[in-house]
């Protein structure tokens, strides 16, 4: 039986080599399906090679599930193809969109939660499971933005997106505070009604303040550390959950490996404590 | 409000098309109000603006950063993304250069991003052997002139006549300063991924035509005929014995017998 997956990395390009030597007991990589959607070439080798040693995630960013349309049928596709060639442990997308009409837009971008949206997120989900042969899971964005004309909460919404769908949960711990943060509410009460039975993978990432604004916004630019808030957060989490496959995310200012599996350590340890559950 | 009015609103002010001045209705107004909407914006051009530059180093290492990022801010609102595989971004910049006011004092630039961007489609092209000398050797003579040899699926080639475009492109990516003393004539280039890593080699005028004549479908005494045309004292042992060594052919699909 393999090992359960406890904490993940982001796998780096500049890492790769270093990578397949690690050890590391419970340890999985999670990549952007985008940066390996190519015809051929050495990215597909050097996801295989590490696929061949660890279980690997697929998490993507251009799905654009939150946009009135379809997902584009090309990009379903290969996604597809990179599944069946990787078998991924892990498959997610955003509560977001980023393509529409023919336009990509490198983020995660917002959209009032109403009766219209949750029916096109659900089918556009269903569209991507069936498209898969599997569950994927849904992560909650981080938000900037005051929206009106909302008809459902974020985890009310989800919670409804799971029960259409069959979809899991990805719940990113550093947008829950900093959502919370930019929008004037409190993570606590988030994460009290969040749908933890669905919760299929934990993301954990660092922070910054706004360069012009200071602290009153936050920014998930995940190149930094994970803020002791969010550990904190993360660790009431795990009491109740259990333990659930935990990523750390880095994508900026990419420290040497080992600096990064330190971190992960600190995650692998909340996960295999004695009171945590095994993996479920 | 529906969704796709929702989304139009937002596109129209992430990535607002050159020429576009409709004001945005109120919503949107108190939306663009925001602080937060900055994130946003800066997220969606940097993004777009990070990929260009990443795919076009020999340009970078020539014009600079601070050069290209306006470049590309400009490319970028002409010729957005169209998918999120952003590693493929940026066809057509070589293009776009040559018509940017701008670069009219660097009349080389276009060339060198045309082998930037021939470096990106070969890292990304899909896998296929590469024909080899000995099968080539095995076939017998009177059928090699109707021989239809394919280019490499990896396989680019550029030919330059204005500029010596390989010379300019491949000591920035050798990271080797300007050179003043260098020959200023036309260059041809080839670039192949035999295996894992993209290689480069320099091309001349009659093997650009030669590959040219064999992406089109030409049996090889057509090709050949082309690659002479091309330049009549043109070597064409060495010329194939340069593309098979660079992988630079396919292998065919099914042996011959």
């Amino acid at each position: 039986m393999p090992h359960p997956l406890t904490a993940g990395l982001g796998l780096k390009p500049q890492h790769y080599d270093e990578a397949l030597h690690c050890t590391a007991s419970g340890l999985w990589w999670e990549v952007h399906p985008e940066n390996y959607l190519a015809d051929g070439g050495p990215r597909l080798a050097w996801l295989e090679a590490s696929r061949a040693r660890h279980p690997v995630s697929l998490h993507g960013v251009s799905l654009s599930l939150a946009a009135d349309a379809p997902p584009d049928a090309g990009h379903l596709r290969r996604l597809a193809q990179l599944a069946r060639r990787i078998e991924p442990a892990l498959v997610s997308e955003h509560l977001a969109w980023s393509a529409w009409r023919g336009r990509y837009h490198p983020d995660l971008l917002p959209f009032p939660r109403t009766h219209e949206a949750l029916a096109r997120i659900a089918a556009n989900i269903s569209a991507t499971q069936d498209a898969l042969g599997r569950a994927i899971a849904i992560e909650n964005p981080t938000h900037y933005l005051h929206l009106d004309g909302h008809d459902w909460s974020e985890t009310d919404f989800l919670a409804e997106l799971v029960g259409r769908t069959g979809c899991g949960l990805l719940l990113d711990v550093n947008n829950v505070y900093l959502s919370a943060h930019n929008l004037g509410t409190r993570a606590s009460d988030y994460l009290d009604a969040f749908p933890v039975q669905a919760i299929t993978e934990i993301h954990l990432a660092g922070h910054h303040a706004d360069p012009r604004l200071g602290a009153a916004l936050l920014i998930d630019s995940h190149d930094a550390p994970v803020a002791e808030p969010v550990w904190a957060l993360y660790e009431r989490l795990i009491a109740r959950t259990g333990p659930r496959p935990t990523l750390i995310e880095r994508d900026d200012a990419i420290p040497p490996l080992p600096e990064l599996l330190v971190e992960r350590e600190r995650a692998h340890r909340v996960l295999t404590t004695p009171e945590a559950l095994p993996c479920t | 409000m529906h969704l796709s009015d929702f989304q139009d609103g937002l596109a129209s002010a992430l990535l607002p098309a050159p020429g576009a001045n409709t004001p945005p209705p109120a919503w949107l107004d108190a939306l663009l109000a925001q602080p937060g909407f900055a994130v946003y914006r800066n997220t969606v051009a940097q993004g777009c603006i990070d990929a260009l530059l990443a795919n076009y180093p020999a340009v970078q290492a020539l014009v600079g950063t601070d050069w290209l990022r306006a470049a590309a801010h400009a490319f970028v609102h002409q010729h957005p993304p169209n998918d999120g595989r952003l590693m493929g971004y940026g066809a057509g910049f070589a293009e776009f250069l040559e018509g940017f006011g701008p670069a009219d004092r660097l009349p080389y630039l276009g060339a060198v991003a045309r082998l930037d961007r021939c470096w990106t489609e070969a890292h990304l092209a899909a896998d296929a052997p590469t024909l080899q000398a000995a099968w080539l050797a095995r076939q017998p003579p009177e059928a090699l002139a109707l021989l239809r040899l394919r280019p490499h699926p990896a396989a680019r080639w550029q030919w330059c006549a204005a500029h010596p475009a390989y010379q300019l492109w491949q000591r920035q990516r050798a990271g080797l300063p300007w050179d003043d003393m260098l020959p200023w004539q036309g260059e041809g280039a080839l670039l192949t991924r035999p295996h894992d890593a993209v290689q480069w080699a320099p091309l001349p005028r009659a093997g650009c035509a030669l590959l040219d004549a064999c992406a089109a479908g030409a049996p090889f005494e057509h090709a050949a005929a082309q690659a002479l045309q091309a330049d009549p004292g043109a070597d064409l042992p060495a010329l194939v014995a340069l593309l098979l060594r660079t992988g630079a052919l396919r292998a065919p699909e099914t042996p011959w017998p």
